[in-house]
C-alpha cells in the first residue's frame, strides 16, 4: 500500500508528464506483478464495482470519532473531499499496518462491497485502525469508484510500452483488450513479445478529432477533405468476429445489452469486421436528442417499452477491420469505399451520410441548418488519412454549431469541490419569470481562475440566506450561459433541465432587467426538441 | 459584572484600564500580542508588548513608535487592571495578555501553539477564569505532526533535489515561518539563501537572541554560484514571479498548517507541501482550552462559529468574537501569485525588484458593504495574519 501511495503522490505532486511517467515505470518495475495488476487496473480507470454508501462511512467516523454529523459537514465542507475529510477526521491507526495493494484490494475492499452492513462496518474499521491517513485517503478513493490521478490513459500507456519494451500503439491495443487485474494477465500486458492472438472482442484505439479554432479556409481546398455531421449519440465500435458481435463504447465499455437491436444488426455483417459508428436514438430519419439515448443507458435488462419507445440505430462511419485484416492504415477514402460495400443497402445498417459542398462558403452556410438538422456540427476528415492511434492533429477535426444561450442571474453558491474546495465555484442560475426569478441551472465550469477568485470575493460579501453550505447571493450578477441541449424536467422549478450548461461570458455590461425570460427558455425548448 | 474586555469599533477594549487590544486603528494605548499585521496596526500613541518582540513592532508600526516592553510575567498596573504578558509560543515576542480586575482573570491568547520552536520562547499555560482563543485551524481535521519529523521532510526534499540539481524554494511568511524553516534545516545539506525582504527580520531574529543556521543574501550572484544545491526561503509572493527565473530549475514548497488539505495544494500549484504550522490544531487547542481551567470562553480569528458550537454542545459557556480580519477563506492570497487580490493595508514594500511586497492583511472593511454580512463559512485566515 505504502509503495502505491508513494507512486500516488509523486503523480499527484508533479504536472510534468515526464516525470510522471518516470514515476510510474518506477513503480511497475519494482513491485509484484499482482500489485502492479491492480494498479493498473485503477490508473486505467476502471471500476472496482459498486461503491460504499458514504453515508454510513460517514455515520461510522462519527462514532469513531465521537464528532457529530454537523461537525464532519462542516469539515467536509472546508475540505471539498469526502474521503480526504474522513481520512483526516479519524484518529491515528492503533497499530499500523502496510498491507499490499493487492491483498488490501482482494482481502479487504472486494469481500466488504459484497458483504452486508454489519460486516462491512467491522472490515472498515479493521482497516481505519491499521492505517495512516495518507493511505486512508487513498482506500476511501478505491472505495469510491472515482478513483482519478492526473494521470491520462496515454501516460499510462506510455510508462506500461516502457516497461515492457514495445511500441505505445501495440500497448495501447493489448490495454483496450478485456483483461483482468491479475498477475497472469498483467505479465501478459507488459509481454515483450508481439501478440498475435487477438483478443475476439478486444476494440480498436479510437481516433479521436480535434475542435477546428481556425476558419475552414486555412484548411486548404475542400476536396481533399470528407465532410459528415457530427452526431450527438453514443460513439462505438461494432464488432464481428468468430460469430460473436460486440459493442464497445468509447469509454471501453461494453454495451451490447443496453443495444440488443443493434447487436442484431451486427450478426449480419461477415466476420472479421470492425465498424466505428455512433449510436442513435432515430425517428423518421431524424436523431432525437441524447436525452432519448439516456434512458437506455445503465440499463442491464432493455424493457420492451423502450424498445419500441425509442428506436435506435448504429450509424456507421468507419472501418478498421475487414475480413480480419487491421485496414487503418488504408486512406480515408479506400475505408469509405469499402465501407460501403459493407453497409450495403440490403443490410439495416445505416451509413453516415457525406455532406456534398463544393465550398467552405457552402459549409458556412448548412451549418446554419444543423441544429434543425438535430447535429451537433459536422466531421471535417482528411481524405488521404490513415486511422491512426489517439488524437493527431489534423485528421478529424470537429465543428461544433454554436451552443444555446441564455442570459442568468446568479442566486447562489457553493463551495467547489478539489482544486476549489472552500471556494465558492459552484453557481446556481435564474431567468426571470414576471416579477421573480426562477431558478434553471447550476453550472461549474466556464470561468478562468481570476474569475472565480473575483466572485468568490463577490459572493462573501453579497450573501442573504444559508442553506447547509449553499449560500444564496443579492440577485446581481449576469452571466451568459451556453448548453447543448434543453429538456423538459419534473425535477426542477422551472420544468426545464440543460444539457451541459457553462459559463460563457460574465456579462458585466448587463443590467438584471434584461437577462432572459423563463419563455425565452421555454421557446428554445420547444425548437430543440421538435419533431417534423 | 462588568466586562473586562468588549468589542469596539477598533477591536477589543478594556473599559476598566481603558486600554486596547490588538487594536485594528490607532488607539490611545495599545497592548500588542505580536507583530503580525492583524495583530499590530500602525498608529497608535502608545504600545505595550513582550520584550523579545520590541525591534520586530518596531519594524512593523515605525521606529519610532512608543514601544513599551514588558518582560514575560511582569505586571503593571493600568487603571487598576492588573496587566501581564505570558509567552504564546506563536513567533519570536509573541505574548497572550493576562488581565486581572477585581479577583477575576482573563487570558487573550492572540495567535499561540504549543509545539516545540526554537526560534520563541515557548507557550506558557496561565490559568483563568475567562480564556479567548484564536481558532484559525479549529476544525477537527488539523492534527500536526512533530516539528522534527517535518524537518527530516524538508531536509529529505532539498537532498533529493540537490541529486536533481533542483533549486529548493521553501515559501514561507517573512515573520515567524521563515526564521522556524531556517532553524529546522540542515546546514550541512548546502548553502542556506534568503530572498530579500527576509534579510532583516532574521538578522532581527538573531540580534535579539535567536540561534539560527548561517545564511546568505539570495542575490544574483548567488544564485550562479549555488543554484541547484541551494535551499531559497522566499515569501509566497514570490511563486510564479520572474524573481524565482533564476534559480530554475526549482522545486517549489509551501510550509503552511494549510498544507494538510490537499485541494489547498494543488490550488496553490506547489511541488511539495509541508506541513508546519504557527498555531494550535485541534487537540491543542481542546487541550489548552480545558488546561486553563476557564469557565467562559471566547473563540475569535477562525472557526469561531464551529468552534463555540462545538464548545456550547460540551456545556461550555462559549461565545464567538468577531474580528475585522476574517480574510478571505483559507485559500489566501497565497494563491494568487500576482497582484489579483485588493490592495493592501500595512504590506510595506519590502523587496526585490519584481517582487514589491509580501501581500499581509486584507481586512474585510475594503468590501463596500461590509456590515451585517453573515460571516463567510470558512473564515480561515492567512498564514501570517494569523
Amino acid at each position: 500500500m505504502k509503495r502505491f501511495l508513494d507512486l500516488y503522490q509523486s503523480l499527484d505532486a508533479t504536472t510534468r508528464t515526464n516525470d510522471k511517467v518516470d514515476a510510474l515505470v518506477d513503480y511497475f518495475c519494482h513491485v509484484d506483478a499482482r500489485d502492479a495488476a491492480w494498479a493498473a487496473y485503477l490508473l486505467a480507470g476502471k471500476k472496482l464495482g459498486k461503491s460504499i454508501n458514504s453515508r454510513r462511512l460517514r455515520d461510522w467516523v462519527s462514532q469513531e470519532t465521537g464528532y457529530d454529523a454537523w461537525l464532519v459537514e462542516e469539515c467536509y465542507q472546508s475540505v471539498g473531499d469526502l474521503s480526504e475529510t474522513l481520512a483526516l477526521l479519524l484518529p491515528p491507526p492503533f497499530t499500523p499496518a502496510d498491507p499490499p495493494l493487492h491483498a488490501l484490494i482482494e482481502d479487504q475492499l472486494l469481500p466488504m462491497l459484497r458483504s452486508d452492513e454489519a460486516d462491512q462496518k467491522r472490515i472498515i474499521l479493521a482497516v481505519w485502525r491499521s492505517l495512516d491517513a495518507p493511505s486512508r485517503f487513498l482506500f476511501h478513493k478505491l472505495l469510491s469508484t472515482n478513483f482519478r490521478v492526473g494521470v491520462s490513459r496515454t501516460l499510462l500507456v506510455r510508462a506500461l510500452a516502457r516497461v515492457a519494451g514495445i511500441e505505445s500503439g501495440v500497448m495501447e491495443h493489448r490495454m483496450s483488450a478485456k483483461w483482468k487485474p491479475t498477475a497472469a494477465d498483467y505479465r501478459k500486458l507488459v509481454s515483450s513479445e508481439d501478440d498475435r492472438e487477438i483478443d475476439l472482442s478486444r476494440p480498436y484505439p479510437f481516433l479521436l478529432a480535434h475542435p477546428l479554432e481556425s476558419d475552414l479556409a486555412a484548411l486548404g481546398p475542400i476536396a481533399d477533405w470528407q465532410l459528415e455531421w457530427k452526431w450527438d449519440g453514443i460513439r462505438a465500435q461494432l464488432i464481428r468476429r468468430a460469430g460473436h458481435t460486440y459493442l464497445v463504447s468509447r469509454g471501453e465499455e461494453h454495451v451490447a445489452t443496453a443495444f440488443p437491436e443493434i447487436v442484431q444488426l451486427g450478426a449480419t455483417l461477415p466476420d472479421g469486421t470492425a465498424l466505428d459508428g455512433e449510436i442513435l436514438a432515430f425517428h423518421n430519419d431524424r436523431p432525437l436528442p441524447f436525452a432519448h439515448l439516456q434512458r437506455r443507458l445503465n440499463r442491464k435488462n432493455v424493457e420492451l417499452m423502450l424498445f419500441t419507445d425509442v428506436p435506435v440505430v448504429f450509424l456507421a462511419y468507419d472501418i478498421m477491420e475487414h475480413e480480419g485484416k487491421d485496414v487503418r492504415t488504408k486512406t480515408q477514402n479506400e475505408r469509405r469505399a469499402l465501407l460501403e460495400t459493407i453497409v450495403c443497402k440490403s443490410c439495416d445498417l445505416k451509413l453516415s451520410p457525406l455532406v456534398e459542398a463544393k465550398s467552405w462558403d457552402e459549409i458556412e452556410a448548412l451549418m446554419a441548418s444543423a441544429r434543425d438538422r438535430g447535429v451537433e456540427g459536422l466531421m471535417i476528415k482528411r481524405r488521404d488519412s490513415a486511422y491512426e492511434v489517439g488524437r493527431p492533429r489534423g485528421v478529424w477535426w470537429k465543428l461544433k454549431v454554436a451552443p444555446y444561450t441564455l442570459d442568468c442571474v446568479l442566486i447562489a453558491a457553493q463551495p467547489g469541490n478539489g482544486k476549489r474546495a472552500g471556494l465558492f465555484s459552484d453557481y446556481t442560475f435564474a431567468v426571470r419569470d414576471g416579477e421573480n426569478l426562477v431558478p434553471i441551472t447550476k453550472a461549474y465550469s466556464g470561468l478562468t481562475d481570476d474569475e472565480i477568485a473575483e466572485v468568490d470575493r463577490w459572493v462573501r460579501g453579497h450573501i442573504t440566506g444559508r442553506y447547509g453550505p449553499v449560500r444564496s447571493v443579492t440577485p446581481q450578477l449576469i452571466f451568459e450561459l451556453g448548453f447543448e441541449g434543453i429538456q423538459e424536467s419534473d425535477r426542477h422549478k422551472s420544468g426545464i433541465a440543460l444539457r451541459f450548461p457553462r459559463m460563457l461570458r460574465w456579462r458585466k455590461d448587463k443590467p438584471l432587467a434584461e437577462i432572459d425570460t423563463l419563455e425565452n427558455a421555454r421557446r428554445l425548448l420547444l425548437q430543440h426538441n421538435a419533431i417534423p | 459584572m462588568d466586562p473586562l474586555l468588549i468589542e469596539s469599533p477598533d477591536g477589543l477594549y478594556c473599559p476598566a484600564g481603558d486600554f486596547h487590544v490588538d487594536a485594528w486603528r490607532g488607539v490611545a494605548r495599545n497592548i500588542v500580542t505580536h507583530a503580525h499585521s492583524d495583530h499590530a496596526r500602525w498608529g497608535s500613541k502608545q504600545y505595550l508588548t513582550a520584550r523579545e518582540g520590541k525591534a520586530i513592532l518596531h519594524e512593523r508600526v515605525g521606529a519610532d513608535a512608543n514601544i513599551t516592553p514588558l518582560a514575560y510575567g511582569e505586571v503593571i498596573d493600568l487603571n487598576g487592571v492588573k496587566v501581564s504578558l505570558h509567552p504564546a509560543g506563536h513567533v519570536r515576542g509573541s505574548a497572550q495578555a493576562r488581565l486581572e480586575h477585581n479577583g477575576r482573570v482573563l487570558v487573550f491568547t492572540g495567535d499561540y501553539k504549543r509545539q516545540t520552536d526554537p526560534t520563541c520562547t515557548p507557550f506558557e499555560l496561565v490559568r483563568c477564569h475567562e480564556f479567548i482563543t484564536e481558532s484559525t485551524f479549529g476544525l477537527p481535521i488539523y492534527r500536526w505532526q512533530e516539528p522534527s519529523l517535518v524537518a527530516a521532510d524538508i531536509n529529505a526534499w532539498w537532498r533529493r533535489n540537490l541529486e536533481l540539481e533542483r533549486t529548493s524554494v521553501v515559501l514561507a511568511y517573512t515573520l515567524g515561518k521563515a526564521q522556524r524553516v531556517i532553524s529546522m534545516l540542515d546546514p550541512s545539506v548546502g548553502p542556506i539563501l534568503l530572498h530579500g525582504s527576509m534579510v532583516r527580520m532574521t538578522d532581527l531574529y538573531r540580534q535579539t537572541g535567536c540561534e539560527l543556521p548561517p545564511t546568505d543574501h539570495a542575490s544574483p550572484e548567488n544564485a550562479k554560484l549555488h543554484k541547484g544545491r541551494a535551499i531559497v526561503i522566499a515569501p509566497p509572493s514570490a511563486h510564479g514571479s520572474t524573481w524565482i527565473r533564476k534559480f530554475l530549475p526549482v522545486s517549489v514548497a509551501s510550509a503552511s498548517g494549510w498544507m494538510m488539505v490537499r485541494g489547498q495544494r494543488r490550488r496553490r500549484a506547489v511541488d511539495r507541501g509541508f506541513i508546519l504550522s504557527d498555531h494550535v490544531d485541534w487537540p491543542d487547542l481542546m487541550r489548552t482550552i480545558e488546561e486553563t481551567g476557564a469557565e467562559r470562553v471566547g473563540v475569535t480569528h477562525g472557526y469561531t462559529s464551529v468552534v463555540t458550537r462545538f464548545l456550547k454542545e460540551r456545556g461550555k459557556d462559549a461565545y464567538a468574537i468577531n474580528t475585522r480580519f476574517v480574510g478571505e477563506g483559507e485559500e489566501s492570497d497565497e494563491a494568487t501569485p500576482s497582484g489579483s487580490l485588493a490592495p493592501v493595508i500595512g504590506g510595506e514594500a519590502q523587496g526585490e525588484g519584481e517582487v514589491a511586497h509580501e501581500r499581509e492583511a486584507t481586512p474585510v472593511s475594503q468590501d463596500p458593504t461590509p456590515t451585517p454580512q453573515p460571516s463567510p463559512p470558512r473564515t480561515g485566515k492567512r498564514e501570517e495574519d494569523v
